[in-house]
């Protein structure tokens, strides 16, 4: 693994992804996790219907804290599977600030994708952001849970 | 050093010093006891390493086990260079009086006092129950990270002997008192890993041959506190027949829920000689030919 102050490739990242992997690229450690926080401060409530419901969504075992995940794809008829639209809903604790700053980059970097986007992040995408210096490298192996999940339940539920 | 207490709810433990209520603590906040070079220095240590950083006790500072305890590059503690400048960078000097708090019922806190003992900081205590019963009882938490006046702390080396314990000395002790404080799925072998950790799996599922299973949080209260001391003893004396004479080992999976258990034998029952396998489960379930019970 590259050390976490080399510049990410970003190139095969969706652009949004590839913004954030950037902007924490250009911070130094102390300032990444301060970006972190922003992003667990930022990562949006869940939608009244989603309320309450944590059983109906999968949790995320390598997650240290629970987190719950939902990944809704659009189903109008006339869309090609492919290009239908992924919304991802997120629910943690505020008392697990790291796993929630994990799940605003992926929200704030993958919702409102289509399938085909969503499908072809690359799975070491949770290791571009610059943090194994300062979050420690098994703390990440939680935003690579999270990512496999997304793009299962992405798959699962588009039919690709 | 801190003035001791005057009322003191831990006399009833063995090394009653070793505990701090949150009274206690937040009086010392509100007489300005915290920080300076005379001072009470407070370090919070969790699991989740922004935790801190979203409010901590006033006063506090962080101390992570990840990026200030743990070597970079080899599965050790720093050595006595880096620990010298992490805590002269948070203004502890030899005799500082440190209160340790964190997340997750003070498991790296204890793992963090653990550590520290291990380079023989004399005056290094908990506060009971945490980072949680703080919060819950509506205490000030507060963003400021204090300045510290960095104090010259000694390069001191680490002794590991008398309360580490590594694979070679688990294998020299099988047959004498060992604990296992993991939870009860992860020592008959049906998990692999703690539930919701499957990241520090093994190769193999069971427990050290002998070792009594007292999962660690039947030392604690809801609130996140230490158990009473006769409570404490009707489980690891009466219930589980250990003695505070015999030499005794703690194990987990990578030594911090078992510096909770070491910290309850140690310091609230008083046994002499218990060390704590660090290596624990991570290290004995995928070593080579060690004896494994299940």
């Amino acid at each position: 693994m590259a050390p976490a102050s080399a510049i990410p490739e970003t190139a095969d990242l969706p652009p949004a992804l590839a913004e954030i992997a950037r902007d924490f690229a250009e911070l130094s450690p102390p300032e990444r996790l301060e970006l972190l926080l922003e992003f667990s401060e930022g990562l949006p409530d869940l939608p009244e219907r989603y309320v309450g419901a944590t059983a109906s969504m999968e949790q995320v075992q390598e997650c240290q804290s629970p987190l719950f995940l939902l990944v809704e794809v659009g189903d109008e008829p006339a869309t090609e599977a492919s290009e239908r639209r992924v919304n991802l809903f997120f629910s943690a604790p505020p008392e697990a600030p790291t796993t929630r700053g994990f799940a605003g980059i992926l929200h704030e970097g993958l919702d409102g994708l289509t399938v085909e986007e969503v499908l072809a992040v690359p799975d070491d995408a949770p290791y571009r952001f610059s943090l194994a210096e300062a979050v420690s490298p098994l703390r990440l192996r939680g935003m690579v849970g999270m990512l496999s999940r997304i793009k299962r339940q992405t798959a699962l539920k588009s039919q690709v | 050093m801190a003035e001791p207490r005057n009322e003191d709810p831990f006399s009833q433990y063995a090394h009653p010093e070793r505990l701090v209520t949150t009274e206690w603590l937040a009086e010392q906040i509100e007489t300005g006891n915290v920080g300076g070079p005379d001072g009470v220095a407070v370090l919070e240590s969790d699991e989740d390493v922004l935790l801190y950083d979203t409010g901590h006790i006033p006063g506090a500072l962080k101390l992570d086990w990840h990026q200030d305890l743990n070597d970079p590059v080899m599965r050790d503690y720093v050595d006595g260079e880096r620990f010298a400048s992490v805590m002269s960078e948070r203004g502890v000097a030899r005799d500082t009086t440190v209160v340790i708090y964190g997340d997750k019922n003070n498991w790296w806190a204890a793992y963090a006092l653990w550590v520290m003992s291990l380079f023989g900081h004399e005056d290094v205590r908990l506060l009971d129950g945490g980072r949680s019963k703080w919060v819950a009882e509506g205490r000030e938490l507060t963003k400021d990270v204090p300045t510290v006046t960095g104090a010259d702390y000694p390069v001191v080396e680490r002794d590991d002997a008398p309360i580490r314990a590594f694979k070679e000395d688990v294998l020299a002790h099988l047959g004498k008192p060992l604990v296992d404080v993991r939870s009860p799925g992860e020592y008959s072998g049906e998990l692999l890993h703690m539930p919701d950790y499957p990241q520090e799996g093994a190769m193999r599922g069971g427990h050290i041959p002998g070792a009594r299973s007292v999962p660690w949080a039947r030392a604690a209260n809801e609130d996140g506190t230490f158990k009473s001391r006769p409570e404490l003893e009707a489980i690891y004396l009466q219930e589980q027949g250990l003695s505070p004479s015999e030499p005794t080992v703690a194990y987990c999976r990578i030594g911090e829920r078992s510096s909770h258990t070491w910290f309850v034998l140690r310091h609230l029952l008083g046994f002499d000689d218990v060390r704590n396998y660090d290596g624990s489960w991570t290290e004995w379930g995928n070593s080579v030919r060690v004896p494994v019970e299940r």
